[in-house]
């Protein structure tokens, strides 16, 4: 597996979250991180991404959704949000926080630092 | 470098491709704009509000300086194009600028035609075209008292209506005999006229206009029969002309406009044109709906992306006069191989004219009731056949079963703050809003702005509607070939038997093989596609969990809360002390927050955790339970009565027939839910006649109905025939639902299937062709051997496992 995305974070704080097989090509799972979860997104091409699990609409956990492009379609009432950025498409506004992701080899790696800028509302 | 792109011509056609242009691509070329007039791009079709007064210039605006600078688009406001030079490649305008281009881009739109009578000179005398005749209507309105209109057209009514508005007196002059003869038949003519008349209006018909009269300004009007009339204001709306002068100044080819092919290209490839000033297919348009479509494919071949073709346009009109109601669209003149369905009520104010050819609507005329015309319009461009709503055809929609709130207010009489789409509370002034000061002119625009209509749809015909009386046409897209969603332009029908044709089996080889304009797809294409996948191959296809909505992916319903709701099956509404006990241990267990017996006969445990799913689960199948499929696009439930087993009425076992139905047909994928139900008898306790496929006992054998609808629109059935055995209701039910599960588009229940396809066609291949509903029920039976595995006990077993649980617990 190649080195898909890499992201820099000024934390150190990196968490070992699993293998890059552990997620479905365009799919989801869920990383628990005590009060609430954060959804690993997998693209066609092998691009992850970390996005708090809350819809910035009403809390709908995009985890769920449905992944295309670099989309995810939130399960509740179908918001669409890039994965990159945490932002919803336009005309709808609105982001989720969005989580330094960083890959070697197969393994997956988290900050729980979310990337500034998203008050994930 | 980049390339340098120009367009004359800063209005409505022109600017709407570079916002699509630059939707696909921002920075492909240095773009400069020429406009003659001194302004940034304004919606055209609201300076008739704004000369009644409704909205101001800076309520119609649609792209002002900022965005152009924003855009790093050059804006060349009040200067014309006075000269193309196509060998060196370069514009120059009045004022000498001179720019280069790459591809130029001609959008000039129209001249208002003007009759060469004598005295059309003089002062006082103006068209209706712009910003700038509308502040010189008003200015007159404000100084003079008598103003003529000429013309009796959609433009002139409007100029009309709008100057009586400004507290003038205003006489229309129109050549032929009724107003609007372009729009409407004479009929419905006439009663525009007696309302335009109540709000004064004065109106001078079959009149032709021989001079108008004047020293220094405008005093009066001769006509040709000596009629006269006093103005101190003239306003010529008698047609308008495509503005081709530049074009053909330039040798492009012209002929009553600059002529473009379906790539929207003139005869010198760098050199492409649309709106008003061209002619495509020998049509030229006026309206612009079809100048949007042709922006479009426009912006697609700048872009270079070479694969949208426009393929012309159907129109429908409506005249935006406050109060009045009134549409038409196509041919709804007719000649000797039509006919003609007529509704007049001169006292009440309405009249309807449908004219219809080989079973098809081909022209409609309303005045008064409009509610319907949407409707209409729909019907002719799907070309839908409609011999099976003859009859209640001209009493609109809402007699075909439709008792949601879709047909009830004709939105007009709505209020501001009425609610027009329930599911988002979304009220008619919000929508309004949003049409005007965002410039939205589809239904996808409102949708995407304001949510209204995005979600269970019921509300689309008021939206429509809206959009029609604040803009003034219907803004929808090209006849027939409506695509499956923006991924792709072959519509539904194409990629189902491109599938078995071409024998693709895989999500992205249809992509391919169809030239999917996107990566992956989108929530919309994915599941039809995995659905039709299905469909075709039974046996051999590998369904694809990522394309299937979460419901479809988990087997079971995401509730607000993030938790899942759990329905297990209760063949044909039955139970026993057993299978009821085991439930209520389960139930206690797993602690389960809610129990709810269901509209469909059967137990709900709600508020399941994901994680504890495929535990639940475990239990349930344990004590021999499967899957209710609740959450599918799939077999439901078959409601049934207590027949003739316990009933007084009961004319046969409607229970076990209940139960046979279910066992047959359970777990099977569809194009939308389906519902079964049996009633013993006539008096259809279990509701039979609203379901996708009911059976209603009686004495001699089984009723059988198909195509009934609870839902978001109320519809009943259709009767399709009469059986005599269980047997043959297996029969007929199993080769209705492969028909369905073949023909319909993703997420079209059968209700509005069986409407687009008639029941006349339904008939013919279930009832009177034996050997097709035996092949029918044949294959599904075959494709039923390989879903009705459990899902649940699969993946209590262990089956997607990585569903159920979280990756890692941190922190
Ligand atoms: C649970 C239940 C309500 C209840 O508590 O009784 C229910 C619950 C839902 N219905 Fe229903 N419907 C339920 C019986 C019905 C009925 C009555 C019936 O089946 O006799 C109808 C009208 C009959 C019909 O379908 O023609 C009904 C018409 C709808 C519709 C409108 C469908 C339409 O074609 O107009 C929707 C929306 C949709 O499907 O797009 C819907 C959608 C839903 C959804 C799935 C909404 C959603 O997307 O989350 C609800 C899921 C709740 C959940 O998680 O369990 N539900 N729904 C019923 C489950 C029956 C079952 O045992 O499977
Ligand atoms: C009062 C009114 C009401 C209408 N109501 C409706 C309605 O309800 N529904 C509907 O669908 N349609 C309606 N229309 C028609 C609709 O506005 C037109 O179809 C549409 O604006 C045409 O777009 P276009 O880009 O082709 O032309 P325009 O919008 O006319 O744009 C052409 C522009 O090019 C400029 N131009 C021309 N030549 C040159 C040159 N050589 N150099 C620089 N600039 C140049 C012109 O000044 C003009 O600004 C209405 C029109 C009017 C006037
Ligand atoms: S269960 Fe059905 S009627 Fe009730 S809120 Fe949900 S979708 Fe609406
Ligand atoms: S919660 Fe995500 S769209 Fe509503």
């Amino acid at each position: 597996m190649q080195t898909a995305v890499k992201k820099e974070t000024e934390s150190s704080e990196w968490i070992e979250i699993g293998h890059i097989n552990d997620i479905p090509r365009l799919g989801a799972r869920v990383v628990s991180a005590g009060d609430f979860n954060i959804a690993v997104f997998r693209t066609e091409n092998d691009e992850i991404f970390a996005l708090r699990d809350e819809c910035p609409h009403k809390g709908g956990p995009l985890s769920q959704g449905i992944v295309h492009g670099k989309r995810v379609a939130c399960p509740l009432h179908d918001w669409k949000i890039h994965l990159d950025s945490g932002e919803a498409v336009a005309p709808d506004e609105g982001c989720a926080a969005s989580y330094p992701v960083r890959i070697d080899g197969d393994a997956i790696y988290l900050s729980l630092t979310p990337k500034k800028g998203c008050p994930n509302k | 470098m980049k390339e340098k792109l120009v367009l004359i011509g800063n209005g409505m056609a022109g600017v709407r491709t570079l916002e699509n242009l630059l939707e696909l691509e921002p920075d492909m070329y240095d773009i400069t704009v020429f406009g003659s007039e001194p302004y940034g791009n304004y919606n055209r079709i609201l300076l008739s509000p704004v000369l009644t007064g409704e909205k101001t210039i800076d309520e119609i605006m649609l792209n002002d300086d900022a965005w152009y600078a924003e855009n790093k688009i050059t804006l060349h406001k009040g200067k014309t194009v006075t000269k193309i030079d196509r060998k060196q490649r370069k514009v120059i305008a009045d004022d000498g600028t001179e720019v280069e281009y790459d591809r130029l881009l001609i959008a000039t739109g129209s001249h208002p035609f003007i009759i060469p009578v004598p005295g059309h000179d003089l002062p006082g005398v103006i068209a209706f075209r712009d910003i700038n005749d509308v502040d010189f209507m008003l200015a007159a309105a404000k100084e003079h008292r008598h103003a003529v209109v000429i013309g009796g057209g959609l433009l002139g009514l409007e100029a009309a209506y709008g100057l009586i508005q400004q507290g003038m007196k205003v006489t229309v002059i129109h050549l032929m005999d009724t107003l609007m003869e372009r729009q409407l038949d004479s009929a419905a003519g006439k009663m525009l006229k007696k309302s335009l008349e109540a709000r004064g209006l004065e109106f001078l018909l079959a009149a032709s206009t021989k001079e108008i009269i004047g020293k220094k300004r405008v005093q009066g009007v001769l006509l040709e029969d000596g009629r006269e009339a006093t103005a101190d204001l003239v306003v010529m709306a008698v047609g308008i002309r495509p503005n081709i002068d530049l074009a053909k100044s330039a040798m492009l080819h012209c002929e009553r406009g600059l002529v473009v092919n379906d790539t929207m290209q003139t005869y010198d490839p760098r050199v492409y044109a649309l709106g008003e000033c061209v002619q495509h297919r020998n049509e030229v348009y006026g309206l612009v709906a079809p100048l949007f479509e042709q922006a479009k494919v426009c912006a697609n071949h700048l872009a270079h992306l070479g694969y949208a073709k426009y393929e012309g346009s159907m129109t429908s009109t409506k005249l935006k006069v406050t109060g009045i109601d009134l549409f038409s669209a196509g041919d709804f003149h007719g000649d000797e191989d039509t006919e003609e369905v007529v509704m007049q009520d001169v006292a009440g104010g309405v009249y309807k004219k449908i004219v219809i050819r080989d079973n098809k609507i081909i022209g409609a005329v309303m005045y008064g009731d409009t509610i319907d015309g949407a409707w209409y319009f729909q019907l002719m461009r799907d070309g839908t056949d409609i011999s099976d709503m003859r009859n209640h055809l001209l009493y609109g929609q809402a007699h075909l079963g439709d008792a949601g709130h879709g047909g009830e207010n004709a939105v007009m009489a709505m209020s501001d703050d009425m609610e027009i789409c329930g599911c988002n509370g979304v009220c008619k002034g919000d929508i309004v809003k949003a049409i005007t000061t965002k410039g939205l002119f589809t239904l996808d625009d409102v949708r995407a702005h304001t949510k209204a209509s995005s979600s269970c749809g019921s509300c689309t015909g008021l939206v429509e509607q809206l959009l029609a009386t604040t803009l003034g046409s219907d803004y929808s897209d090209a006849p027939r070939k409506t695509p499956m969603c923006a991924c792709t332009d072959h519509p539904h029908d194409e990629v189902r038997t491109g599938i078995i044709a071409n024998q693709i089996k895989t999500i992205p080889e249809v992509m391919k093989h169809f030239e999917w304009k996107t990566e992956n797809g989108c929530p919309k294409c994915r599941p039809a596609l995995n659905y039709y996948l299905v469909c075709a191959w039974p046996d051999t296809y590998k369904d694809d969990g990522q394309s299937r909505f979460i419901n479809e992916r988990v087997h079971a319903n995401i509730q607000k809360d993030g938790t899942y709701s759990v329905i297990p099956r209760m063949w044909g509404g039955d139970t026993t002390a057993k299978d009821l006990m085991s439930l209520a241990k389960i139930a206690e267990k797993y602690d389960v927050p809610t129990i709810h017996v269901t509209g469909g006969q059967r137990i709900d445990f709600l508020g399941i955790e994901k994680e504890t799913l495929p535990k639940i689960w475990g239990d349930l199948s344990a004590a021999g339970f499967v899957s209710g499929h609740a959450y599918g696009k799939a077999m439901r439930t078959v409601k049934t009565c207590v027949g003739s087993e316990w009933c007084r009425f009961g004319t046969q076992n409607s229970t076990q027939m209940g139960i046979d139905l279910e066992k047959m047909s359970w777990g099977s994928w569809m194009p939308h839910k389906f519902k079964m139900a049996v009633s013993g008898c006539p008096r259809n306790c279990a509701e039979a006649t609203i379901k996708d496929f009911g059976v209603v006992c009686v004495d001699s054998g089984y009723e059988l109905h198909i195509g009934g609808n609870g839902g978001i629109k109320v519809r009943a059935t259709d009767f399709l025939c009469n059986v005599t055995t269980p047997e043959e209701v297996i029969e007929y039910s199993a080769a209705f639902i492969q028909l369905y599960r073949e023909d319909a588009h993703y997420l079209e229940r059968t209700a509005p299937w069986v409407e687009r396809i008639g029941l006349t066609s339904i008939k013919e291949q279930i009832v009177d062709n034996e050997v097709g509903r035996q092949k029918l029920a044949e294959r599904f039976h075959f494709s039923q051997k390989y879903s009705q595995d459990d899902p649940w006990t699969q993946r209590a077993k262990g089956a997607e496992a990585h569903e159920f649980v979280p990756m890692k617990q941190v922190g």
